[in-house]
């Protein structure tokens, strides 16, 4: 598969997403810079994670202008898998291609942590490689991650099933006390209606081999390739 | 003589600004929305507190920008400021902006 990683200036999180596939998944990696205009020929589209344009103003609302966010938008809206990652999530929501915003974390603190976030709907392009309700340990690091949208919207997401990932006890039971932000509903990764653009901060690239003594977060990107490979068929059962 | 050459040098400023266009500054303000928890806010809200202000309350957090608008129509200058507001400054599902236009 060919995988597209989006560089921002200030992403730094793009070089790890870059080896995952390359290296670990041995899959072919673009890397293309925030200026380009054209994605050619791409099965899938990282927004990694880091700090583009410094998080200034608020995070992702300067990086949801660069040249390269239009280019991203028509590859979703023509039903290319997009993910982002922690900034990338951030980046998404600013974009539109998510419902939502983020907020500062309630405890005001930059979390950087490993954390249990429990897998609530294993049948995305994103998950299927994971069991329904498995709990998967991977690891945080943000200031914003208090993820906030109106009721409605809450709603409508939870009755879809696009809360795909959410902060858990190791066990997978989902309490505020595990909550490490604020984030509604214990929200750690949401994915669009049409299922083929998924937002999360957890940092699965930080986790995704076993000489790092985790790979819970290959899980995420085995499911990526999985679903591209059987693409026409889903599409079909989509469709049906 | 003094006087009526300030005055001549006063006309040329005033000229020149006519060319130029006049410019509007829009002094911003961004907040996040009431009803939304402002985690800064309550952080100080706290310290206020505890330094015995106990008359403070509902302290919320936001940004404020000035822009200045190359725009001598007040309407148009006021249209492109909130169109600013709308694409960038704010994020409007979590916050509300105002802005006052100065000359």
């Amino acid at each position: 598969m060919k995988i597209g990683v989006v560089v921002f200036p200030g992403s730094n999180c793009d070089h790890d997403c870059q080896h995952v596939f390359k290296d670990v998944l041995g899959q072919y990696v673009e890397m293309i810079w925030h200026k380009e205009t054209l994605l050619a020929g791409l099965d899938a589209i990282v927004l990694p994670g880091g700090f583009s344009y410094g998080d200034y103003l608020r995070t992702g609302a300067i990086a949801r202008f660069s040249p390269v966010m239009g280019a991203v938008k028509e590859f979703a809206k023509g039903g290319g898998m997009v993910l982002g990652i922690c900034n990338g999530f951030q980046i998404l929501l600013e974009a539109g291609l998510l419902p939502g915003a983020m907020l500062r974390n309630k405890s005001l603190h930059f979390i950087c942590k490993d954390l249990s976030v429990k897998v609530e709907n294993a049948a995305t392009a994103f998950t299927g490689s994971c069991q329904s309700g498995q709990v998967l340990k991977i690891p945080i690091a943000h200031a914003d991650g208090n993820y906030y949208t109106d009721p409605v919207t809450l709603a409508a997401m939870q009755a879809n099933a696009q809360i795909v990932l959410r902060y858990c006890t190791p066990e997978g039971k989902v309490t505020p006390e595990v909550n490490p932000n604020g984030s509604l509903d214990n929200i750690a990764g949401i994915i669009n209606a049409e299922g083929n653009v998924l937002g999360m901060m957890p940092h699965p690239e930080r986790c995704a081999e076993a000489v790092l003594g985790n790979d819970d977060g290959k899980l995420i990107f085995l499911s990526m390739l999985e679903s591209l490979k059987g693409k026409k068929k889903q599409l079909k059962m989509v469709g049906a | 003589m003094r006087v009526r050459e300030s005055i001549h040098a006063a006309l040329r400023r005033g000229v020149r600004e006519e060319l130029r266009g006049g410019t509007v500054k829009a002094k911003i303000h961004v907040t996040l929305k009431q009803g939304i928890l402002d985690p800064q806010g309550k952080a100080i809200e706290h310290a206020l507190d505890s330094l015995g202000f106990k008359n403070a309350g509902n302290v919320r957090v936001g940004k404020y920008m000035e822009v200045d608008v190359d725009e001598k129509d007040k309407v148009k200058a006021e249209a492109e400021v909130k169109a600013m507001c709308e694409k960038l400054l704010a994020n409007t599902i979590v916050e509300e902006y105002r802005y006052e236009l100065t000359a």
